[in-house]
C-alpha cells in the first residue's frame, strides 16, 4: 500500500500524516502543483491552514491542480481520507456531503476526543477553530440512513457545537472519508495514543 | 556586537513615543525620536556633519535602548554564557545547544509587551512571528512555542480584553503555521495593569551542519530580501520626519499597528529552511524591531563588512513611501539573506516554489559603510562602527527602596479557615488552571509532544532524530522578585531547573527576557542590578550557560514601574522520552514523600498577596542544596522510581498537593508537622512559599531510600493535611472547581 | 471594468455564533433592542464581465450550502 500525502502552502499536519501512513504502508508527499499522483494507492489531505484559509476554510484548495487529480482518484474509488483542513477540503470540492463551520464558542480548541465508530471507542486528539459539522437535515437523515456517519463524538465529548455529534462522514460509495479529528497524532504511544492506527487500517480496509 | 545574553527589541521604547504637541515651538526632531542633545551632538561629530532624515531615523533606531542596550549591555556582561554543550551564543538571532547526533536544539524567548498593550491580538500574534523567524533564521525547525503571559487582575475590563486577545492571537498565529505550544504561565498581578507582559518562545531543531549565523560575508555578494511586502507598519515616532505638507488629515497612511500573517510565514520559513538545506545562503537575519536598519547593520557589523542598498528596489505594499519609511517599518514575515551572485537564480527559484517574493537589493562592500540608495541617489552614508557600535553606554544609578512601593489590596481576611484559604489560593488566577488558555493552543502538531500542558512541571518533547528529549520549562514570579530582586530572580532560575529535574531533564542553557520598568530611574535600576547578580550568580552555580535573551526596559504606567520580570526559559536533556513523570498521583496507596530544601516563609507568597500584607525581604535560597535536590529528583525520575514529581511553587504545599490530586482524580492524606523543625509554623507549613521544594510519590521504602520525607499516602477523595494545630480536609471535586475557575471569569463580563 | 461588491452572510437558520456574540454584547454596551445580527464578510472587486459575477460566487466566493451572497454592482 502508497499513501501519497498532499502539501498544499501552509498546510500544517502533512509530515505527522506522512510517518502515520508510514506505519501503515509506504509514504510520499505529493505537491500541490502536481496533477499526477505518481501512482499512490490511497490519499491523505492532511490538516493546517491551505492557502491561509483566508476566503473560507479549504476554498481555494480545492481548486488546486492535486486535487483536480485526487477528485478524478475519488471518483474511481480510490481511498481519500481528508483530516481536519483535509476535510473542509473535500466538503468544498463536494466529495463529501456537508461542510464545517467556525466552532461554537468562536474558539480554537485542542483536546483529546473519544469517538464512537460503530462498536469500537477511539481516543484521538481533536484541534481546530472550524469543526462544526452542518448539514441541512434531510442531507443529516440520508447521510445516517446510508451509513455515511462513519464517526461520532462519544457522549460529552462533541467540542464544537457539530450537527448530531458527527465527527467524521464518508461518500456514499465509502471509499472517501472525512475526519475532524487527528488520527495521524495517535499513533505513538508517548504522544498519548495508538487509536488513531485504526482510522488509517480502515481506509485500507475500505480499498481492498 | 550584541552584549552577552540579549538582543534587539522593541518594546517600551520611547523614541517610538512620539511626544505630545505643545502648541508652541516643535522640539528637535532627534529629541521627538529619543535620542539626547549628547548623543546627537556625537553623531554629528563621528559622521563630520549632521545626518539627513534617513540618517537620523536609522542612528535613532540603532541608538536605542533596545537595539543598543545604552543602559543594560554593561550588566549583561555578568552572565555565563560559555558551556560545553553551547553551539551559538549570545549574538546570533537564537542561542544553541547540542543535543547529540549532529543536531542541535535552538531557543529564544521574546517580548512583545508595548504592542500588546496596544492591540493584544495581532501584538501577541506578531510576538510569535517574530520569536520563530529567530528561531528559524539560523536554520532550525520551529518545534515548540512556550508564552510567558502576565496582565492586572482580571475584575479589570481592560485585562480581561487584553488576556483574551493576547490568547487569541498567540494561537492564531502558532496554530495556522504549525508549531505546537506546549507550555507556558499566566500572572495576575495590579502593577501590570497598565502594561502587559508578553513574552514567548520558540525552540528549533537543526541540524549543525545546516546552521547559518547573521554576519554578512563575501565582498560583492548579493543581498536578498524574502517574504512579505514592506508597508508602513509600525513606524509610528518616525513620521515626525515626514515631509512638513502633511497635514493632520494624513495620519491614517502611518499606522503603527503591526499586522501578522501567518501564512505568509510558513511559506517564508519553508523556503528558507529549503535555501539552507541546500545550502544557497551565506547568512541569514530576519526583520524584526527597526526593520531593514537593523537588519543590514548588524549584519555588516557582524562581519565587518559594508553593505549597499537601494531602496528602489523594496517590493512596497504602498506606493509612496519615502526611504526613511522604507528603511524603519516594521512590516512582519522577512528575512534578509546574503547570497553568492551565481546562487541567486537558484535562490530565486526555491522562493518562487513556495510562492513568496524575493529580490535583489544590494550588495556586501569594503566600505565598511552602510549605503543607502535610492535608484541612482544616494540619501545615506553612515560608518558601520558608528551606526550599530558608537552608541554610548551608560552606568545606572541605582538605590533600594525605603520600603514597599506596589502598594496591597487585601481580598482574604486573617480570619479565614484553612479549607477556605485552599479555596482562595486553588481558585487565585496566579495559581488556577490555565486550561482554558492552552485548550486554544495546537499542542500536538509535530508529534513530538510527550507531555503536554499541566500533565508535568515541564513540557517533553520527544527528539527522533537524536535519539532522545527535550524538556522546556518557562518561569519568572515578578511578585517575589520585587519582594526582592536577587533572591526573586535566583528563584526563578532554580524553579525552573526543578520543572526539569520532576520530567527528568538536565539543564542544557537557559534564555532570559528581562521586563522592568525604566532603568533611568533609581529603583528599577536597582531592581535590575540585582536581577541580572541573581541570573549570572545561579546560572554558574548550575553550570548553566545564558545562550540569549532579551531585555525589555521603559515598563511602565502612571502608578509606576511593573512588578521587576525577568522570565527565564530553560531547555534541557533526557535520554529516554519514556522514562518520565507527571504532576499527578499515579496510584492508590503510593507514599507521599518530600524532597529538597524546602523552608517555607510567607514572604512574597500568594497567601501574602490575598491578605494584603506583601512587603520587601524573602529567604535567601540555597542554591547548592537546591541543585542537589534537583539531581536527586532526576535520577530517580530516570530510573522510575517515582511516578510523580511536582515542584511547590505559588501556594505552597497544600496547592501542589492539591494539584496533584486534582491531576489524578486520587485524594491525598498528609501529616507535615515534621516540617515544624524546619522553623515554619502551621501556616507557614501548609502555604509558605520557598525554593527548593518536591512533592513525590512511589513506593515507600524507595522515597526514604532517597533521603525523602515521607509525610503520608494517596488515598481517598479529599486533600486531607494537617500540620499540627492546623488542619485541613477538602473534598476533591471542591478543590476542582475552584483550581479551574478561569473560564467563569474571563467570561463574566463577556 | 466594472466595480462590484459581494455581501456574504450565513444562509438563514445556519447558526451563526459571531452574531450572537454580537447580539450578546450590545446590551452591556447600551445598545437595546437589537436582534438578528448576522456577521458576513464583503468582498469588493473589480471585473471586467460583470455577468460572471454570480459563477464566481457560487464557486469560490460563497459556499452556497451555509452561505447566500448578494453582488451590489456600484
Amino acid at each position: 500500500m502508497i499513501w501519497g500525502v498532499l502539501q498544499f502552502p501552509g498546510s500544517c499536519d502533512e509530515r505527522d500524516a506522512l510517518h502515520a501512513c508510514s506505519l501503515a504502508g509506504e509514504a510520499r508527499l505529493l505537491w500541490h502543483e502536481d496533477r499526477d499522483l505518481s501512482g499512490v494507492d490511497a490519499i491523505v489531505v492532511p490538516g493546517g491552514f491551505s492557502y491561509g484559509d483566508y476566503l473560507r476554510a479549504g476554498a481555494i484548495a480545492r481548486f488546486s491542480p492535486a486535487m483536480e487529480a485526487v477528485a478524478e482518484f475519488a471518483e474511481a474509488g480510490g481511498p481519500v481520507l481528508g483530516i481536519c483542513n483535509g476535510f473542509q477540503v473535500l466538503c468544498e470540492a463536494g466529495l463529501l456531503p456537508g461542510a464545517l463551520l467556525l466552532n461554537e464558542n468562536l474558539r480554537f480548541v485542542c483536546r483529546q476526543v473519544d469517538l464512537i465508530a460503530g462498536d469500537e471507542r477511539l481516543s484521538i486528539p481533536a484541534k481546530h477553530g472550524e469543526g462544526r459539522y452542518y448539514a441541512p437535515d434531510d442531507m443529516l437523515d440520508r447521510i445516517e440512513g446510508n451509513g455515511q456517519v462513519a464517526y461520532c463524538y462519544a457522549p460529552g465529548n462533541n467540542p464544537n457545537g457539530s450537527a448530531r455529534d458527527i465527527a467524521g462522514v464518508t461518500n456514499e460509495a465509502g471509499n472517501v472519508l472525512g475526519l475532524m479529528p487527528h488520527p495521524e497524532h495517535a499513533v505513538d504511544p508517548l504522544t498519548g495514543s495508538t487509536d488513531g492506527l485504526r482510522v488509517f487500517q480502515s481506509v485500507v480496509r475500505s480499498s481492498a | 556586537m550584541t552584549p552577552a545574553g540579549a538582543d534587539a527589541e522593541v518594546d517600551g521604547n520611547p523614541s517610538l513615543t512620539p511626544l505630545p504637541s505643545t502648541g508652541a515651538e516643535q522640539p528637535a526632531a532627534y529629541a521627538v525620536l529619543g535620542l539626547t542633545e549628547a548623543e546627537y551632538l556625537l553623531i554629528v561629530e563621528k559622521l563630520g556633519r549632521e545626518p539627513n532624515d534617513v540618517e537620523l531615523a536609522m542612528f535613532s533606531l540603532l541608538w536605542s535602548e533596545h537595539c543598543a542596550y545604552k543602559h543594560s549591555r554593561k550588566l549583561l556582561r555578568r552572565l555565563p554564557t560559555e558551556g560545553e554543550r553551547v553551539v551559538m551564543g549570545p549574538g546570533e538571532n537564537a542561542g544553541a545547544v547540542d543535543i547529540g547526533n549532529g543536531y542541535a536544539v535552538a531557543f529564544k524567548v521574546e517580548s512583545h509587551n508595548h504592542p500588546s498593550a496596544v492591540e493584544p491580538f495581532q501584538g501577541a500574534a506578531t510576538g510569535v512571528g517574530g520569536i520563530l523567524r529567530d528561531v528559524f533564521a539560523l536554520g532550525a525547525r520551529p518545534i515548540a512555542i512556550l508564552d510567558s503571559l502576565r496582565f492586572g487582575e482580571l475584575d479589570s475590563v481592560r485585562s480581561r480584553h487584553l488576556l483574551d486577545g493576547a490568547v487569541r492571537g498567540i494561537g492564531h498565529y502558532g496554530n495556522s503555521i504549525g508549531v505546537a505550544t506546549v507550555g507556558g504561565e499566566i500572572y495576575f498581578e495590579a502593577p501590570y495593569e497598565h502594561n502587559c507582559l508578553v513574552n514567548a518562545m520558540c525552540v528549533g531543531i537543526a541540524k549543525q551542519q545546516d546552521m547559518v549565523r547573521a554576519a554578512a560575508a563575501g565582498v560583492g555578494n548579493a543581498v536578498v530580501l524574502m517574504g512579505a511586502s514592506t508597508g508602513r507598519d509600525g513606524i509610528g515616532g518616525a513620521s515626525v520626519l515626514a515631509s512638513a505638507e502633511l497635514g493632520d488629515g494624513d495620519e491614517a497612511k502611518r499606522p503603527t499597528v503591526q499586522i501578522g500573517d501567518p501564512f505568509e510565514e510558513s511559506k517564508v520559513l519553508e523556503c528558507c529552511l529549503e535555501l539552507l538545506g541546500k545550502g544557497l545562503l551565506v547568512s541569514l537575519q530576519d526583520l524584526g524591531a527597526a526593520g531593514l536598519t537593523s537588519s543590514a547593520g548588524e549584519m555588516a557589523s557582524a562581519g565587518g563588512v559594508g553593505i549597499d542598498l537601494d531602496v528602489a528596489r523594496v517590493p512596497l505594499r504602498e506606493a509612496d513611501m519615502e526611504p526613511f519609511e522604507i528603511m524603519v517599518s516594521e512590516s512582519q514575515e522577512r528575512m534578509l539573506g546574503v547570497v553568492e551572485p551565481a546562487k541567486v537564480p537558484e535562490v530565486l527559484a526555491v522562493c518562487e516554489k513556495w510562492q513568496t517574493g524575493a529580490t535583489e537589493i544590494g550588495a556586501v562592500t569594503d566600505s565598511g559603510r552602510v549605503r543607502i540608495l535610492c535608484g541612482a541617489e544616494v540619501v545615506g552614508d553612515m560608518p558601520v562602527d558608528a551606526l550599530v557600535d558608537g552608541c554610548p553606554l551608560y552606568d545606572l544609578s541605582p538605590a533600594a527602596p525605603d520600603g514597599w512601593i506596589y502598594g496591597n489590596r487585601a481580598t482574604l481576611g486573617r480570619g479565614a479557615s484553612a479549607e477556605e484559604t485552599l479555596l482562595a489560593l486553588l481558585s487565585s488566577l496566579s495559581v488556577a488552571s490555565k486550561r482554558w488558555a492552552f485548550e486554544q493552543y495546537d499542542s500536538v502538531v509535530g508529534s513530538r509532544t510527550v507531555r503536554r500542558p499541566e500533565s508535568a512541571d515541564a513540557a517533553v518533547l520527544q527528539i527522533p532524530e537524536s535519539g532522545n528529549a527535550i524538556a522546556v520549562s518557562i518561569d519568572g514570579n515578578g511578585r517575589r522578585v520585587a519582594c526582592d530582586p536577587y533572591a526573586g530572580t535566583v528563584e526563578a532560575v532554580l524553579e525552573c531547573a526543578q520543572n526539569l529535574a520532576c520530567v527528568g531533564a538536565e539543564p542544557l542553557g537557559l534564555t532570559n527576557c528581562l521586563n522592568f520598568g525604566n532603568p533611568e530611574k533609581p529603583i528599577p535600576a536597582w531592581q535590575l542590578d540585582r536581577a541580572v547578580s541573581g541570573l549570572a550568580d545561579t546560572c554558574e552555580a548550575l553550570g548553566v550557560p545564558v545562550v540569549g535573551g532579551n531585555v525589555s526596559l521603559y515598563n511602565e504606567g502612571p502608578d509606576g514601574p511593573i512588578y521587576p520580570t525577568p522570565v527565564v526559559g530553560m531547555v534541557g536533556e533526557l535520554p529516554d522520552p519514556r522514562q518520565v513523570a507527571s504532576s499527578a498521583f499515579a496510584r492508590e496507596g503510593d507514599a507521599i514523600a518530600l524532597l529538597g530544601p524546602f523552608a517555607p516563609s510567607l514572604a512574597g507568597s500568594e497567601l501574602a498577596k490575598l491578605r494584603g500584607e506583601l512587603d520587601m525581604g524573602l529567604p535567601q535560597p540555597d542554591i547548592a542544596a537546591v541543585a542537589a535536590a534537583c539531581a536527586t529528583v532526576r535520577d530517580a525520575v530516570r530510573a522510575g522510581t517515582v511516578a510523580c514529581a511536582h515542584d511547590i511553587s505559588d501556594g505552597g504545599l497544600a496547592c501542589a498537593l492539591a494539584e496533584s490530586a486534582i491531576a489524578s482524580g486520587l485524594g491525598c492524606s498528609v501529616d507535615i508537622a515534621a516540617l515544624r523543625k524546619r522553623g515554619c509554623s502551621p501556616e507557614e507549613a501548609l502555604f509558605g512559599e520557598g525554593a527548593g521544594g518536591f512533592v513525590v510519590s512511589g513506593d515507600r521504602a524507595a522515597l526514604e531510600a532517597l533521603g525523602g520525607l515521607v509525610v503520608g499516602e494517596v488515598a481517598g477523595e479529599a486533600v486531607e493535611v494537617d500540620a499540627g494545630e492546623l488542619s485541613l480536609s477538602l473534598p476533591l471535586d471542591r478543590a476542582e472547581a475552584a483550581w479551574r475557575s478561569l473560564p467563569a471569569q474571563v467570561d463574566r463580563a463577556a | 471594468m466594472a466595480k462590484a461588491r459581494v455581501l456574504i452572510r450565513p444562509k438563514e437558520g445556519i447558526l451563526d455564533p459571531q452574531g450572537k456574540a454580537v447580539e450578546r454584547a450590545l446590551p452591556a454596551l447600551g445598545f437595546e433592542g437589537v436582534e438578528h445580527v448576522r456577521v458576513g464578510r464583503m468582498v469588493e472587486l473589480e471585473a471586467e464581465d460583470p455577468e460572471r459575477l454570480s459563477e464566481l460566487c457560487e464557486k469560490l466566493l460563497a459556499n452556497p450550502l451555509i452561505e447566500d451572497y448578494e453582488i451590489q454592482t456600484l
